[in-house]
């Protein structure tokens, strides 16, 4: 069995892996609506009894969204005991060192860095992105985020597994180059932030519906019945933008350096540092995007819900980018490693 | 100082800001909302100019630069890929037209993207030049008046310590606020005290930086886009193409395949060094063959001084008096001889032919005009490992010299050359040409291996495939590498204001800008101690920062409850 072969065996072992701490988390949702259902009926019967009308009063809305956030900043020992979150994180921890046995043996058996086809990027892309989710967990309990990461690494790996394996082959005379390691890592970890970002930045756009239902519906008599009752022990819209903001900028920063990286290895490589080359192009635009997002938070009438488009936006260029520009435009950066 | 004021003190006299940015506070409304003020032409310019240097005008021409990049990156274009837009043409031949006017084959020097990016500019320079000025004059200035209610802060913390024996309450509060302000003072905040009727109270502010940071990063971006305007039109590139043996002279009409001066380049003033290629390495992998490890070994000489032996690899170019020499292609050039049918040799050259596969199955042309009758033009086909698929036709399956062959279709009559138009050494035009040999003619076309010699059809004369060993060469068929020569030295400065504009980005997003009071108020025997914080743009810590400091000034006040008579004789 080559170290290949093995690589590839540990990494389905850890899409298996992912699958069952995505059902554990998607439990937890769950778990979280009814507790949720649970305190406004309780809560409900307790006014009604007192006569006092049946809705959330905006002390409830903004008590709800206090407590919110106290449990967002908490330490892992203070965190609320949810026990298929718990299940969850060590199932994705579990998970990651597979997929990190997996990165590391296929660098073993490509005897270099394991990022330099698409099959690499994204086993590599990917696993940064559980690492950034797994180490922001240590000082948020980011946990309600875990079905989606863990949703959306099956997808990704999986898919990458499916439909971008190679075998081993040696590197290409252009991508023989410490550019190599640093440039394509930087351009991966910066996606990983935009990642959680993203992720945040749609859980955002959720919260801020539920919100503005809720506030509707203050001083009524009916409660609101929100599609997705978990978002009620999340934090507040704002809370989730801000964090969201604070990914996006580190992978801002990065992005940044990736620009510039890439421009060094350029003019190292191809003669010009700059030649709007297709990869290029949207590396710019990606980073334009992303330009906008910060500014966006800066301006009076796009903070809050435009902003967050800008973030899912930009993330679906980054995504965009990685596959159907990497695989099928025409251009220098043509190092997918399929035909 | 009137109550107002003061209450008002944390919103004003930050950073200036346009407008519409959401720190800016005062004049919230914009000029236009509400009534309907008759303007005259100035005050449309400043209306104008207000509405330029705006947010939301930024924000705009951000998005719209992102989408307008993206069609270059959809249809070919003139600068980066110029054989593709040939083939769009060709496929598309309608739309080509239409595509052309909007200018889709030049997006990047198109007039609708320029006039995005540089309306960007100039709302960029706009903005950034009057909050230089502001930040220039708040870097010298004290920070704000402590506010009248700091408890209407968000960030707020407040204490009572009693007032230790023999000592009076506004003493104490003023030597309470002594410890603040040195503690802030070391954590490096820039502080004012603000004493008033017994009430001590400190004024804080750090994080300058960040707007410097700020600054600089966008002054950079100018810089950026100054750098690679200018040097654009210092800039040459040239390419040239030499096979093994051959040499190369750095002079316009003597080396050059292709050659493009920026605007400002003197094309007299090229230093003459040359370079001439001994031998070009490659390897081979197994089992597809990918080849790599690309050296050219060269020998490069300046006018009058020693030559010296280099190599050049890929992304490894070597430096020529400020050039950059790039190695960017390989291949191979048969050695090709052709006499008439008088055996008079009439042409005799290494031939470079164009790679058009992994395995290096090559195209290339010769053109002989002078041949004693009609013109003879050749193309031929070149395949260093040959095999024959089940068509019948020749491929190659290896990039080595395993087992060459070359084969040739002649053409003969006029190859449209002589009239002066330009044409490439790499294409034959055939109209006005009659096939002699190959598909379409009745001989075959001709075949032949390293060493080997074919009639032409009719008694033209022979082709002969040199076997390069023969003259002592290492293998059968000479190698050529095409050169890319560079010259750019805006890239330097592209590259400082690159970083200059990274570090500035980082200070901006990192370092926080925040103001901080510590206020004593006596009451009694107790004195009232409140701490206060506001951030100044982004900065998700300032509630921990407000906590912390409320935390360590408390502690120093219970290390040091009084005031030491020599602290206390500093105090005014």
């Amino acid at each position: 069995m080559s170290f290949d072969d093995i690589s590839v065996l540990l990494l389905w072992t850890a899409i298996a892996i992912y699958t069952l701490g995505f059902l554990a988390f998607t439990v937890d949702l769950a778990r979280r609506s009814e507790l949720a259902i649970k305190a406004q009926d309780a809560k409900t019967q307790a006014r009604t009894l007192v006569a006092a009308g049946g809705g959330q009063t905006i002390e409830d809305i903004r008590a709800e969204e206090a407590a919110a956030k106290v449990a967002l900043e908490a330490a892992p020992s203070q965190r609320g005991r949810y026990l298929f979150a718990r299940l969850g994180v060590v199932l994705t921890t579990i998970a990651f060192l597979f997929h990190v046995g997996a990165d590391v043996t296929r660098g073993i058996a490509a005897g270099r860095v394991p990022w330099s086809n698409n099959y690499e990027f994204a086993l590599t892309g990917t696993m940064l992105v559980v690492m950034v989710f797994l180490t922001v967990l240590v000082k948020y309990d980011l946990r309600f985020l875990g079905a989606f990461i863990n949703g959306l690494i099956v997808v990704l790996l999986g898919g990458a597994a499916l439909a971008y394996y190679v075998e081993v082959v040696p590197l290409s005379d252009p991508l023989k180059s410490v550019w190599l390691v640093i440039h394509v890592f930087v351009a991966s970890l910066a996606s990983a932030f935009y990642a959680l970002a993203f992720a945040l930045s749609v859980v955002q756009l959720l919260q801020s519906r539920r919100e503005r239902i809720a506030l509707a519906a203050v001083g009524t008599d009916a409660a609101p019945r929100t599609r997705l009752p978990f978002l009620r022990t999340l934090p507040s819209a704002e809370v989730l933008e801000s964090l969201a903001y604070r990914f996006a900028i580190i992978g801002f920063v990065l992005w940044t350096f990736t620009l510039i990286a890439g421009a060094i290895w350029a003019n190292d490589a191809w003669g010009r540092y700059w030649g709007f080359d297709t990869k290029e192009v949207w590396t710019f635009v990606i980073w334009v995007v992303y330009a906008g997002y910060i500014h966006a938070r800066a301006t009076r009438g796009w903070r809050g819900t435009r902003s967050a488009w800008l973030s899912i936006v930009g993330f679906t260029a980054v995504l965009f980018n990685f596959t159907i520009v990497n695989q099928f435009f025409q251009g220098l950066h043509s190092y997918s490693g399929l035909s | 100082m009137s109550r107002r004021s003061s209450d008002d003190a944390p919103a004003v006299d930050g950073p200036l800001r346009p407008s519409d940015h959401l720190d800016k506070t005062g004049d919230d409304e914009p000029a236009f909302s509400g009534g309907q003020p008759v303007l005259g032409v100035v005050g449309w310019l400043r209306w104008g100019w207000r509405q330029l240097t705006s947010m939301r005008t930024a924000l705009v021409l951000l998005l719209l630069l992102a989408i307008a990049a993206i069609p270059g990156s959809l249809v070919p274009q003139r600068s980066a890929d110029p054989n593709g837009v040939t083939q769009w043409r060709a496929t598309n031949p309608d739309l080509y037209p239409t595509f052309d006017a909007f200018q889709l084959f030049d997006v990047y020097t198109s007039v609708w993207f320029s006039a995005i990016y540089i309306l960007l500019f100039i709302s960029l320079i706009g903005c950034v030049l009057p909050r230089t000025k502001h930040h220039w004059k708040a870097l010298r200035a004290r920070p704000p008046r402590t506010p009248a209610r700091l408890s209407r802060l968000s960030d707020h913390a407040e204490t009572t310590v009693a007032v230790p024996e023999g000592e009076d309450a506004a003493g104490h509060a003023a030597h309470a606020v002594d410890l603040a302000e040195a503690q802030l003072r070391s954590a490096r905040y820039r502080v004012e005290r603000y004493d008033r009727n017994g009430v001590a109270s400190v004024s804080a502010e750090r994080g300058y930086l960040r707007e410097t940071g700020n600054l600089l990063f966008h002054g950079a971006l100018v810089g950026v886009l100054i750098s690679v305007g200018i040097g654009g039109g210092f800039t040459y590139t040239g390419q040239t193409v030499i096979t093994e043996g051959d040499g190369f002279v750095n002079s316009l009409g003597l080396g050059y395949t292709s050659f493009n001066p920026g605007r400002f380049v003197d094309t007299e003033e090229l230093t003459p060094y040359s370079i001439t290629l001994d031998r070009f390495d490659v390897t081979y992998a197994p089992p597809s063959g990918q080849a790599g490890d690309f050296e050219a070994h060269v020998t490069t000489r300046f006018p009058g001084q020693k030559a010296e032996d280099q190599v050049i690899e890929v992304n490894h170019p070597i430096t020529m008096a400020g050039d950059r020499v790039y190695l960017m292609g390989n291949g191979y050039a048969p050695t090709i001889t052709v006499r008439n049918g008088a055996g008079d040799v009439v042409f005799s050259e290494s031939v470079p032919f164009l790679p058009q596969s992994p395995t290096m199955t090559s195209q290339g042309v010769v053109k002989i005009p002078d041949t004693g009758g009609k013109q003879l033009g050749l193309v031929g086909f070149f395949y260093p490992t040959v095999a024959q698929l089940s068509s019948g036709a020749l491929t190659s399956r290896y990039g080595d010299l395993l087992d060459p062959r070359l084969t040739f279709f002649v053409y003969e009559g006029d190859l449209g050359i002589d009239d002066g138009t330009p044409r490439s050494v790499y294409a034959l035009d055939t109209d006005g040409m009659t096939e002699i040999a190959g598909r379409n003619a009745p001989s075959p076309s001709l075949e032949l291996s390293p060493g080997q010699t074919v009639d032409l059809p009719g008694g033209r004369g022979t082709v002969t495939f040199e076997d390069e060993t023969r003259t002592g060469a290492p293998e059968s068929v000479k190698r050529y590498v095409s050169l890319s020569i560079h010259n750019d030295s805006s890239a330097t400065w592209v590259l400082v204001f690159a970083v200059l504009a990274m570090v500035g980005l980082f200070t901006a997003l990192f370092v926080p800008r925040r103001r901080m009071w510590v206020k004593a108020t006596p009451d009694g025997d107790r004195v009232r101690v409140e701490y206060a914080g506001l951030a100044r743009g982004e900065d998700p810590a300032i509630g921990v920062a407000v906590a912390e400091l409320a935390k360590r000034h408390g502690r120093a006040l219970d290390d040091e409850p009084a005031s030491a008579p020599a602290s206390a004789a500093n105090v005014n």
